[in-house]
């Protein structure tokens, strides 16, 4: 069952939570909404399952609209952050609530309930209560109340947003399984990037109660679109200059730049990640920068440079292998020269230019 | 998987040491303030209820239950009482859910002073409650002549009798579910509404099993001030002997009766409503401990998660 949401609006207030969003979500497909609190993912989701209204716009599910259908009609399994469980009733109970007040035989109920319950990794667990289990129990807890229904897709709020690291990295995986043997609609919220990248089909990252960009994991990070999206998927080292004749001039770093080979001089901005910096004890490459070290941190899976150019009042971060970093011997105070690999360059939408 | 600690602990206990701690009063402080307290409750509580009783039974058991019992007068009251109570019972668990399903579940203009205006039968004393419905109803009174016409009787009656109740113990439930609300959340409503449970559904099958122990102590409470209330339902009842007497006014009466009888058969339905609150007191201690129990489970797993 595929989603079209389009032209969505929601205002709270003068807070404009969507602007104008329109989305579409493949059949069968695993998208992550991902965004800075704020961003408006999770309001888009509460559309998306009826759980909200939008002020303006349209969400069908596959050819039929759906707009004014109540979360009853609508037939989706949502997840919630706090998992929301019934907390005076049974695992049991839970999980057959949603076929309990479909009015469903209790045979169905009781063969459905298990094999759910199997299906999550809970059996034995039905009659305990939600209090008696841990974090990581409940959500999975929630996720089989919610495929009780055989609802048409599934949509989950921030759904590990409550648990620490290890558990919240089982979880994700689990969930990449379940979604690849059961192939249900599922669209998740998320404010970290790794969770959306590990996790999901495709990416669609908001800001401001609008769509920065959509698109497989690997386009979204290879190909930012814009600034925010370069900047919040990671750590960037950020140059401000011009372009002009299919290069760009960030001061300290030239690089060339074809997309823009017109002589007409414009401001730009390049964002260049850490690891796409390399340093050298001498010169090299076409223009590398003169810089010293200033920090050194070999702790982890790369080690983690700081070096400052003086001369442009520049700080930035590197990301070395480590084999590297055991080659170069760097310790704060060394004089190095920096170079970069790979830059993305933004110019700004300029008024007065036309190409 | 990592289980989360049912009971943490809130304070570390100091331990005990030999001689007085910074805390800690003279002897003498507390020895006072321990004497005082138990003076003032034994002549001030205690020793009046034990005399209510004294006097009860003071002819006897058989005495007492033909004062309660012999009289027909005192019979009717008895069930006076026990018909307008459950009325003005009921009118408030109606009132209360809903004031606290609109207060703590939406938010709207008002709502404070709504939550202010709850509380506002507390404030005003019995008797005024009893005039102000006399000003509505009585024969001067803005709807009393319109009532006339249509022979409708609310003043000197039950209706008036159960609408003061209903008035003065308007609060009670209101009160109790507030809190209990808000530190419950609406998650799993929404969660019901979800998994396609309607309205009705979702009332009875998710609010009311999570707000069941505080909706009893609110109804437990009110039905002890509902059966207690006297000020209003004096003013109000006409006190029309063996027809309009609650308890309460039939205790006044019997008591200024002026005979002996009379005032051991006060005695004897004081000591029925006396029982009523020792009764109520069990209840509210052990529902207490259920509700505690509730909003500190509420307020556990909003901080786990």
């Amino acid at each position: 069952m595929s989603i079209v949401v389009k032209n969505l609006s929601k205002q709270f207030g003068n807070f404009k939570a969507l602007d104008n969003v329109s989305l579409e979500v493949p059949s069968g497909s695993l998208l992550a909404l991902l965004g800075p609190s704020g961003s408006g993912k999770t309001t888009l989701l509460r559309i998306i399952a009826g759980l909200d209204n939008a002020d303006q716009g349209q969400v069908h599910y596959e050819n039929e609209d759906v707009t004014h259908q109540s979360p009853r009609d609508r037939e989706v399994g949502f997840v919630f952050q706090h998992y929301a469980l019934f907390r005076h009733m049974t695992i049991f109970e839970n999980v057959a609530f949603g076929m309990r007040v479909r009015s469903l035989p209790r045979s169905e109920i009781q063969n459905r309930v298990h094999e759910l319950l199997r299906l999550v990794r809970l059996e034995g667990l039905h009659k305990r209560y939600p209090s008696q289990l841990s974090g990581g129990q409940r959500q999975r807890v929630a996720l089989a109340r919610a495929l009780a229904v055989k609802p048409r897709m599934l949509l989950l709020d921030e759904p590990f947003g409550a648990l620490d690291a290890k558990v919240r990295q089982e979880l994700r995986q689990w969930l990449r399984q379940l979604h690849d043997e059961i192939h249900l609609t599922t669209v998740f919220v998320t404010h970290d990037q790794e969770e959306a990248f590990e996790v999901a089909d495709r990416v669609v990252v908001m800001n401001k109660g609008h769509i920065e960009q959509s698109g497989t994991p690997q386009e979204v990070f290879d190909h930012p679109a814009t600034p925010f999206v370069m900047d919040f998927l990671g750590n960037v080292n950020v140059f401000h200059g011009r372009v002009e004749n299919g290069m760009a001039m960030m001061g300290a770093l030239n690089i060339a730049y074809p997309d823009y080979p017109h002589a007409e001089s414009r401001n730009a901005t390049a964002y260049v990640r850490p690891h796409e910096l390399d340093i050298e004890r001498a010169p090299f490459g076409t223009s590398s920068l003169e810089a010293s070290v200033t920090q050194v941190n070999p702790a982890g899976s790369v080690a983690k440079v700081r070096v400052f150019s003086k001369e442009f009042g520049l700080a930035l971060n590197v990301d070395l292998n480590l084999e590297r970093y055991a080659e170069l011997q760097l310790k704060p105070g060394d004089l190095v020269y920096v170079a970069a690999r790979r830059a993305r360059v933004f110019m700004p939408p300029a008024a007065d230019y036309a190409i | 998987m990592h289980s989360i600690p049912k009971h943490m602990p809130t304070s570390t206990v100091v331990s005990a040491s030999r001689g007085r701690s910074a805390q800690e009063d003279p002897w003498w402080v507390r020895w006072t303030l321990i004497s005082l307290s138990v003076l003032v409750l034994s002549v001030l509580v205690i020793l009046p209820i034990a005399n209510v009783f004294y006097h009860a039974f003071s002819n006897g058991v058989a005495a007492y239950w033909n004062n309660l019992t012999g009289d027909r007068e005192t019979l009717h009251a008895i069930q006076l009482t026990l018909f307008v109570v459950p009325i003005a019972v009921c009118a408030n668990v109606i009132f209360g859910v809903a004031a606290a399903w609109a207060i703590t579940r939406f938010r709207f203009p008002g709502r404070t002073i709504l939550t202010t205006m709850i509380d506002l039968p507390f404030a005003i004393s019995p008797v005024v409650a009893g005039l102000m419905f006399v000003l509505l109803f009585g024969a001067k009174g803005y709807f009393g002549p319109w009532l006339q016409q249509h022979n409708i009787q609310i003043l000197n009656a039950w209706p008036a009798i159960a609408l003061v109740t209903t008035f003065v113990t308007l609060p009670f439930v209101a009160r109790e579910l507030i809190p209990v609300m808000e530190a419950i959340g609406s998650e799993e409503e929404i969660a019901a509404i979800s998994l396609g449970a309607n309205g009705w559904q979702m009332f009875w099958r998710v609010t009311i099993p999570n707000i069941k122990w505080g909706l009893l102590y609110g109804v437990i409470l009110c039905n002890a001030r509902a059966m207690g209330e006297f000020g209003a339902v004096y003013v109000v009842c006409g006190r029309v002997i063996g027809k309009t007497e609650t308890m309460p006014i039939r205790v006044n009466t019997l008591f200024e009766g002026g005979t002996s009888e009379t005032y051991s058969s006060s005695f004897a339905v004081a000591s029925l409503l006396t029982m009523l609150s020792l009764v109520t007191l069990f209840i509210k201690i052990a529902l207490e401990h259920k509700t505690q129990a509730d909003l500190k489970e509420a307020a556990q797993t909003h901080q786990t998660e």
